[in-house]
């Protein structure tokens, strides 16, 4: 394997008592762009910070493109860094912000003017440049701050929350813009943000974060289909969880209920939960015997457009009732209402065993 | 090796950043300007304490100066003069000045422009104007004299008035500020729900003008306490503690006693300064970003009460300021009334005093130039830049004291420092740097707040986004801080500029003969019984101080028209 453009090694932050990074370990491939998830307050944040030289982390070492960053300033490392707020220089002109780092490294005034036509271009906005931030929308204003932060072809790009102050729509937008152009110039990039779908959508790999640890790292279909701990299979998308105790010959217990496992490797009378996605969970009418089938009874429906939540109870005791996404037709055909006899089947692959 | 580390994480010894020479840079001025603080700030006031301790001849004698003071009856009558006509001042400033805001805020009266302009002339007089100004009217020679029944405005009736006078726009502005925060659909909630007038009065507007109220009490009640022009014009025989000051320090040349008086004077100045802080913050927590102004509707009996109230209000303020320009020119009050230009030409040109205008006018440029760069270069270093956490502490608690500080108390602390003989800045002393310094420090924490207060409206993340693109954080400071701040550097600057030119209690300590200042001069000419003279000088004063706001005003309207394409607010979210 190659060596990685970034390597974290062993970072902790502390601020006061409280314990933001617990030792943080990872490395990102050049050209990658990696995502830091998790919820407000799991130290993502403080970690980009930390990479960019803002704070200074109490231990550990940060290795960029083969140098000892660890102990330099802001100033001294290479990269560009984009804002939640856009920190675009207000009283300075689209153009005057986007040359902002270039004037200072005094390069010719031709070749600034030519870079800043170019990243203008680039960014979709070749005629804005007379402008102020002010005249500009929210997601216009974000893509000027990311071609202000590309200007001096940094080896590393920061994104510290940049979709988090737009409407949804932009959202959607300029993720999609945000990810095209970081193909195709390839730099290497970490994005801090909440927001589940983003992540899943833009990364290469994806860091899940929870109070100041690593959960897990993965490719996004690797931290939704194989989540490693319970927080990464509950925070990234919704999940159904089942607590069971294993049995002999890979069947498991829920309740009064058994359930075919897909493994048979775990110790029998272990206690375990079992996480299920929603849509996995299949719904049919005529009783159909796949394994792990059961009847149910539909309990509640909830219309989100393309989808129906539908809520349905076992009609085993002692199980707890489970969630499924259903689609809108299906719903209309199976005529689904609170009372309506169903039968689901558990499929045993899609059971994901954590302890 | 990686995994290693994040697995079993070795003791290892706290990682310590290497400083750029610009990080080191900022730092070394921080530290300046905290050495700056407390050489100016804190070295003056400490000697007042040493000194409250000492003898004469510099022996430690412990409280027993306190002692005396206190077993000298006429000297603890001050306190209780002292206390009861700030409560007293206090006590009639601060409803007038609510019902003045009220009016401005909550009526559709006419002219509403006009009447703040004339409610915030105060400001540009010295406080002795007002003293002038009732011994004018109401003085063994006034014209209204018979009004106060056989009273003598010569005592603490002259001292109220003329105190009220000088507080009032003072206490209008925080006011006006509190009723301004208050949150539009309060009241459209209140009227969904058929409230009558009277209960939104008490249950949102004077909850919401609450702080404020305690504020703007806190600030008239040590303005009056502090003040020694006043009492010293108009004062009789009355005595108050800060002429207790003047008196011990100039007229005894007892320092160790002045010293004493000082503390004494300092304590409940310090206490309402306490008070007024806590409520500030509490003010400013109030203020959501998502209240909607109040739109006041027309309502005809309300607006034409409030009118009537408010033409009263500045009838009277522009009477007292009228009075004094008045006498300045015409020839003798209130026998030859007609008009004259000897007061400015013989009283002022002729014997010279003129040239204490022109110092005063140095001297307030000089505090507004170089006040403002280290008051907002300082206030910059304090909010923008990274490192030495314990500095920064330091001067945000050295920023806040001045406003406690009565100018008196700072003045002796001035004198006591820096007229010391072992002192290496002695040099300083009866210069004119010495009154831009105490003036600065005095109004130091006023133009800090400001200060403050427009660079956390800056995003945090410019100076992070300048080290990322290689920049210097002083050419930022330069292209963008400097003039998106512009609107909040040129107040300070007038700010500092006004109170220069009016301000008397610390500088009258300090000042030499070749230095004398306009305010100085207008106390020793009334005391040379020149009040023609002393009205000159303080119309002049006036007129200084609003040639400098006019030019402000259209100077920041320039401005903000030249800049408007970028000072908008943003057309999208």
């Amino acid at each position: 394997m190659n060596t990685p453009y970034l390597q974290l090694n062993g970072i902790r932050k502390s601020f006061g008592r409280f314990e933001a990074l617990k030792g943080i370990a990872l490395e990102v491939a050049r050209g990658e762009l990696m995502v830091f998830l998790g919820p407000s307050g799991c130290g993502k944040t403080t970690l980009l910070r930390i990479v960019a030289g803002l704070e200074t982390q109490d231990a550990g070492t940060i290795v960029q493109d083969g140098r000892d960053i660890s102990r330099l300033p802001a100033v001294d490392r290479d990269y560009g860094i984009v804002f939640q707020s856009y920190a675009l220089f207000p009283n300075l002109t689209i153009d005057s912000n986007v040359a902002y780092g270039l004037v200072n490294r005094r390069d010719r005034r031709e070749s600034i003017k030519g870079r800043v036509r170019e990243l203008l271009t680039l960014i979709g906005l070749p005629d804005s440049g007379l402008k102020y931030p002010s005249q500009l929308s929210g997601g216009q204003q974000q893509r000027i701050a990311l071609a202000r932060a590309l200007a001096p072809a940094p080896g590393l790009l920061l994104l510290d929350e940049p979709l988090s102050a737009l409407d949804a729509l932009e959202r959607v937008r300029l993720r999609g813009e945000i990810r095209a152009l970081q193909q195709r110039l390839g730099v290497t990039t970490i994005m801090v943000t909440h927001d589940q779908e983003e992540a899943l959508s833009m990364a290469d790999r994806i860091v899940v974060m929870n109070q100041g640890r690593i959960e897990q790292i993965g490719t996004p279909r690797e931290i939704y289909e194989l989540p490693t701990t319970p927080f990464t299979a509950d925070f990234v998308g919704k999940v159904n969880v089942l607590p069971a105790i294993v049995e002999q010959g890979g069947v498991c217990r829920v309740g009064t209920m058994s359930l075919v496992l897909g493994r048979s490797d775990l110790i029998s009378g272990t206690a375990v939960k079992l996480y299920l996605r929603p849509e996995d969970i299949a719904l049919s009418m005529n009783g159909a015997k796949a394994t792990n089938t059961l009847p149910a009874t539909v309990a509640k429906v909830e219309f989100l457009g393309a989808f129906c939540m539908v809520g349905v109870a076992l009609d085993t005791p002692g199980v707890p009732p489970l969630v499924l996404n259903v689609p809108r037709h299906a719903v209309a055909e199976a005529q689904l209402r609170p009372g309506t006899a169903v039968s689901v089947c558990l499929p045993p692959a899609a059971l994901r065993i954590l302890s | 090796m990686a995994t290693a580390a994040a697995t079993l994480p070795p003791p290892l010894p706290a990682v310590r950043r290497v400083h750029h020479w610009q990080e080191r840079l900022a730092q070394g001025l921080l530290v300046a300007c905290c050495a700056a603080l407390i050489l100016f700030l804190f070295a003056p006031l400490f000697m007042i304490l040493v000194k409250s301790v000492q003898d004469k001849d510099g022996a430690f004698v412990g409280l027993l100066q306190f002692q005396q003071y206190f077993e000298t009856p006429a000297l603890r009558q001050s306190i209780v003069n002292t206390l009861w006509i700030a409560t007293a001042v206090t006590g009639v400033t601060v409803p007038l000045a609510f019902m003045y805001a009220y009016a401005l805020t909550r009526s559709c009266m006419p002219w509403r422009g006009f009447f703040r302009v004339i409610a915030l002339t105060p400001i540009l007089a010295p406080s002795l104007l007002s003293a002038i100004s009732f011994i004018q009217w109401f003085g063994t020679q006034g014209l209204l004299k018979g009004l106060l029944g056989g009273a003598s405005i010569y005592g603490p009736i002259g001292i109220i008035l003329s105190s009220i006078y000088a507080t009032f726009p003072h206490a209008l502005m925080i006011v006006l500020t509190a009723l301004l925060l208050s949150d539009g659909r309060l009241y459209e909630a209140a009227e969904s729900l058929r409230t009558p007038t009277w209960r939104k009065f008490f249950t949102i507007t004077l909850p919401g003008a609450k702080y404020g109220l305690v504020s703007a009490a806190m600030v008239v009640f040590s303005y009056t306490v502090s003040d020694f022009g006043i009492p010293k014009v108009i004062g009789g025989n009355f005595s108050v503690l800060a002429l207790d000051i003047f008196k011990q320090v100039i007229g005894q040349q007892n320092f160790n006693k002045g010293a004493v008086v000082s503390l004494i004077l300092l304590a409940p100045v310090f206490v309402a300064f306490v008070v007024d802080w806590i409520m500030q913050g509490r003010l400013q927590s109030q203020f959501s970003s998502r209240a909607v102004p109040y739109a006041p509707k027309p309502k005809r009996w309300f607006d034409g009460a409030m009118l009537a109230f408010c033409v009263v209000v500045a009838l009277l303020l522009l009477a007292v300021l009228g009075m004094a320009v008045y006498t300045s020119f015409i020839k003798l009050w209130p026998y030859d009334l007609h008009f004259s230009l000897r007061h400015y030409t013989f009283g002022l040109i002729d014997a010279g005093v003129i040239v204490s205008f022109w110092n005063s006018v140095k001297m307030a440029a000089a505090t507004a130039v170089f006040g403002t760069m280290f008051i907002f270069g300082g206030a910059y270093l304090l909010e923008k830049t990274t490192g030495m956490n314990g500095v920064r502490k330091l001067i945000r608690l050295l920023a806040a004291i001045p406003m406690g500080v009565p100018g008196m108390v700072l003045g002796l602390g001035y004198i006591l420092f820096f007229n010391h003989p072992d002192n290496p800045l002695n040099g300083l002393y009866h210069t004119l740097t010495i009154l831009v310094l105490s003036t600065v420090v005095h109004y130091y924490t006023s133009s800090h707040l400001t200060a403050v207060t427009a660079l956390k409206a800056l995003d945090n993340e410019f100076e992070a986004v300048s080290a990322s693109l290689k920049v210097p954080f002083y050419k930022t400071f330069f292209r963008v801080t400097v003039p998106v701040c512009l609107p909040a550097i040129l107040d300070i600057g007038r700010y500092l500029f006004v109170n220069a030119m009016v301000t008397i209690s610390a500088v009258v300590f300090l000042y030499a003969p070749q230095t004398q200042l306009a305010s100085v001069a207008i106390l020793n000419l009334d005391d040379a019984g020149e009040i023609g003279a002393a009205a000159a000088m303080a119309t002049l004063i006036v007129a200084a101080s609003s040639l400098v706001c006019v030019v402000y005003a259209g100077v920041t309207r320039l401005l903000l028209t030249r800049t408007q394409a970028w000072r908008k607010p943003s057309a999208a979210g």
